[in-house]
C-alpha cells in the first residue's frame, strides 16, 4: 500500500496527553500513500483519529510516532530548506468542518481571500489581484459582490465555498478537507460535493477527503480507508470496499448506512460493533487488488 | 385517536435592526398521540423556531403575530412564563442536538435524572428519585444503570449521552417530545440505535413525538408522518409512505434527489440550485419558485393553496391545480430503482 510516493504516511502514532496521568493514543501505526491526483476517503466514528491524520499531514500537529512524506520531503523535519519551508505551505491546503470558526469573523472575505496572497507576496498589482480574487470566486461559484461581505453575513454554504476559495487561491497540489460538508443541509452538501468533484477534475489536485457520511464518500473517493480507534483497519478501491468490505467495523458502517426507503429501512436490522478490548497482535493482509485489511493473527 | 397537539394558522416574526423575520408563515399541524412527526427541511427554513415558539423556549425579540396552539385540548396561545413552567416537563419536554452541552459536566448522570425526576415531583423522596433514575436509565436502554448512574458524562460514549438526556427529557412523564436534530452529532451506527429507541418509547408510552430533521434517510427510519418546510411555510405534509412514495412538491423531490443514493453511477450529485431565501423581504408568490426547474408563471405572483391530494396528503404547489400542465415527478421506483 505504500507504492506511490507522493504522499507517504508511514508508521504514524500520535499521543495526547490529557493530564499528567492520562494519555490517550489518537493514532497507533497508520501508514497509507496517496497518488498524485487521486481523491481518498477517510472514514470511521468520531473519535477515530481521522481529524489528527490530516492535522498530521497539515504538519498542525507533530506526530509522536512515524513520519509524513509530501513529495520527498518530511513534513516534520527539524531542519528544512526555505524552498522546502515554501513548498509545503503553498502546495498544501487545508478546508476545516467549521466556515464559522476558520474564517476571521472581522476580516471582509477580500482580506480573508487576500491574507495568502500577501503572506506570499503574490499578484501585488491590483487589478491583477482583483481578477483573480473575481476568477476564483467564479471557480467555486459565488458573486464578486461578496468580496465586501464579512463571514457572519454569509450563509453556511457559502462560507465554506469561500473557504475552499482561500484554498484555491495557492494553486495547491494537495488538498486535506476535514469533515467540509458535516455542518451543511442534505441540498448544500450536493452542491459542494459537486463542487468538489468538478474542481478537482478541473485542476487536477489531489485531495484527502474526511468524513463520515459514507454516501458521500462513495460518490467522490476513488479509494477509501476506514479507520476505528486510532487504526487504520481497510483500505480499498471505493468500489471494492462498497462491494466487499472484510473488517466487521467496515461492514457495521457500510450496514448503517441510512436508506431513504422507509419500508425497507424498517425492515432491516442494524448490526452493532464491539471494538475489541484487547487488541491481539494485527497484521496488515492483502485480500485483493489495492485491498488491504487489519486482521488478527 | 385524539391530536395531541393543535396549530393553527402560526406565524412568528423576529424584530431585528434590519427588519422583521417572517421565520414562521401560517403553518397549521396536528400531531396525534402516538405517532412521530417528522419537520424536514433546509436550515432557516423555521424547523428550529416552529418547535421553540410552541415551548415558548424564543428569545424576546419574537413575537407570535397570529393564530394559536393547543396542547391536549388547551389553548396556550398566550401563556406567560409562570403558566408555561408548570407545562414545561409535565407537558412538553425537549432533547437537543448536542447531548454533551446539555448535560452538567461536573454532576454525575444519575443525579442529573433524578434531579428531573424532583423538579416535577417535589414530594417524592430522594432514595426514590435515585430509584426512579436508574429506572429511566434502564428504560432508554443503559445497561448496569445503577452502577453507571454514578458516572459523569465524559465517561460516557456519545450514544449513551445522548440516551441520558432522552432519560432525562422522559423522567417527567411527558405527554409530547420534541427532538431538534438528536442525532446530528452520532454516528452512523448509533444513529440508527437512537432512532430505534425513540420509536420503541412512542410505542411503550405513548407520547407524541416532534423530530426536527434535515435527513430523509432519518426520516425513513423514525417518522409516522413527516411535514416539509420551506421559507417558513409547510410546503408538504403526508404520511412517511406519501412523502417517500407519491411526493408531489417540487422542493420534496429535490430534497429526496439530493440524496447521493439517488446518484449511484452517475458523475454529479443531484443538487438543488440557489439557496433558501431570506425571510426579512420573503419573495412574491411561491418562495421556491426561483430555485424551482418546475415553476410556472402564476409561481412567481400568488402563494399556493395547500392543495389536498389524499385524506393524509397534501402539498403547496400550483402543480396540482387543475389547470396546471401535468409534470412527470422524477422520483418513481425508489433511489435503487434505475441502477
Amino acid at each position: 500500500m505504500l507504492n506511490s510516493d507522493y504522499v507517504r504516511v508511514e508508521h504514524l502514532s500520535h499521543r495526547f496527553h490529557l493530564t499528567r496521568k492520562i494519555a490517550i493514543d489518537a493514532l497507533k501505526d497508520v501508514s497509507f500513500a496517496i497518488d498524485r491526483g487521486e481523491i481518498l476517503g477517510l472514514v470511521g466514528e468520531s473519535g477515530s483519529g481521522k481529524s489528527t491524520v490530516a492535522r498530521c499531514v497539515m504538519g498542525i500537529l507533530k506526530p509522536t510516532g512515524g513520519r509524513v512524506i509530501y513529495d520527498g520531503i518530511d513534513v516534520n523535519a527539524a531542519k528544512l530548506s526555505r524552498d522546502e519551508n515554501v513548498r509545503l505551505q503553498k502546495e498544501r491546503q487545508i478546508i476545516f468542518q467549521d466556515s464559522g470558526s476558520a474564517l476571521n469573523p472581522r476580516m471582509s472575505v477580500r482580506r480573508i481571500l487576500s491574507e495568502p496572497l500577501d503572506i506570499h507576496g503574490l499578484s501585488r498589482d491590483r487589478e491583477a489581484r482583483e481578477k483573480l480574487l473575481i476568477q476564483n470566486l467564479d471557480f467555486v461559484g459565488l458573486d464578486p459582490g461578496v468580496l465586501e461581505s464579512r463571514p457572519g453575513e454569509l450563509s453556511g454554504g457559502q462560507r465554506q465555498r469561500v473557504s475552499i476559495a482561500r484554498a484555491l487561491l495557492m494553486k495547491p497540489k494537495l488538498i486535506v478537507a476535514d469533515e467540509p460538508i458535516a455542518s451543511l443541509d442534505v441540498s448544500i452538501q450536493a452542491q459542494i460535493v459537486n463542487l468538489f468533484k468538478h474542481l478537482q477534475a478541473e485542476h487536477g489536485f489531489t485531495f484527502l477527503f474526511i468524513a463520515h457520511d459514507l454516501a458521500m464518500v462513495e460518490f467522490l473517493c476513488d479509494r477509501v480507508g476506514v479507520m476505528s480507534k486510532g487504526r487504520l483497519v481497510e483500505l480499498a478501491p471505493t468500489r471494492q470496499l462498497y462491494d466487499s468490505p472484510q473488517h466487521p467495523y467496515t461492514k457495521a458502517l457500510l450496514a448503517a448506512m441510512p436508506i431513504p426507503d422507509p419500508r425497507r429501512e424498517r425492515s432491516r436490522e442494524i448490526p452493532v460493533y464491539h471494538a475489541p478490548e484487547y487488541v491481539t497482535r494485527q497484521e496488515w493482509t492483502r485480500v485483493g487488488f489495492d485491498h488491504y485489511v487489519l486482521m488478527e493473527r | 385517536m385524539s391530536n395531541l397537539l393543535e396549530i393553527n394558522d402560526l406565524s412568528v416574526s423576529f424584530d431585528t435592526p434590519e427588519g422583521e423575520v417572517q421565520a414562521v408563515r401560517d403553518v397549521s399541524l396536528s400531531l396525534p398521540e402516538g405517532k412521530v412527526l417528522a419537520l424536514v427541511g433546509e436550515s432557516g427554513c423555521g424547523k428550529s423556531v416552529l418547535c421553540r415558539s410552541v415551548m415558548k423556549l424564543l428569545p424576546r425579540t419574537a413575537k407570535i403575530k397570529s393564530g394559536s396552539i393547543m396542547a391536549d385540548g388547551v389553548d396556550i396561545t398566550n401563556y406567560g412564563e409562570r403558566d408555561m413552567r408548570k407545562l414545561r416537563g409535565r407537558m412538553f419536554a425537549m432533547v437537543f442536538q448536542d447531548p454533551m452541552t446539555t448535560l452538567n459536566p461536573v454532576m454525575p448522570v444519575g443525579d442529573q435524572i433524578a434531579e428531573a425526576v424532583r423538579v416535577h415531583n417535589r414530594r417524592i423522596s430522594r432514595t426514590d428519585a435515585h430509584r426512579r433514575a436508574v429506572e429511566m436509565m434502564e428504560l432508554v436502554g443503559i445497561e448496569r444503570a445503577e452502577e453507571r448512574s454514578r458516572l459523569y458524562p465524559y465517561n460516557f460514549s456519545g450514544g449513551m449521552r445522548q440516551r441520558s438526556v432522552m432519560a432525562i427529557a422522559l423522567a417527567s412523564n411527558p405527554r409530547i417530545l420534541f427532538a431538534d436534530e438528536p442525532t446530528t452529532a452520532l454516528d452512523v451506527t448509533i444513529q440508527a440505535q437512537i432512532l430505534d429507541l425513540f420509536r420503541e418509547i412512542q410505542a411503550t408510552l405513548h407520547t407524541a413525538t416532534l423530530f426536527v430533521t434535515h435527513d430523509l434517510g432519518v426520516v425513513a427510519r423514525v417518522a409516522d408522518l413527516v411535514a416539509v418546510m420551506y421559507a417558513g411555510r409547510i410546503v408538504e405534509l403526508g404520511t412517511v409512505e406519501d412523502i417517500f412514495y407519491d411526493p408531489r412538491h417540487p422542493y420534496t423531490w429535490g430534497l429526496l434527489q439530493a440524496l447521493p443514493a439517488w446518484s449511484r453511477g452517475r458523475d454529479m450529485l443531484n443538487a438543488i440550485p440557489g439557496m433558501p431565501p431570506s425571510l426579512i423581504h420573503p419573495p412574491r408568490g411561491d418562495a421556491f419558485a426561483c430555485r424551482n426547474p418546475y415553476a410556472l408563471g402564476i409561481d412567481y405572483l400568488e402563494q399556493p393553496p395547500m392543495f389536498r391530494i389524499s385524506e393524509t396528503h397534501s402539498a403547496a404547489t400550483w402543480l396540482l391545480d387543475p389547470a396546471a400542465p401535468k409534470v412527470q415527478s422524477p422520483i418513481h421506483g425508489g433511489p435503487h430503482a434505475e441502477q
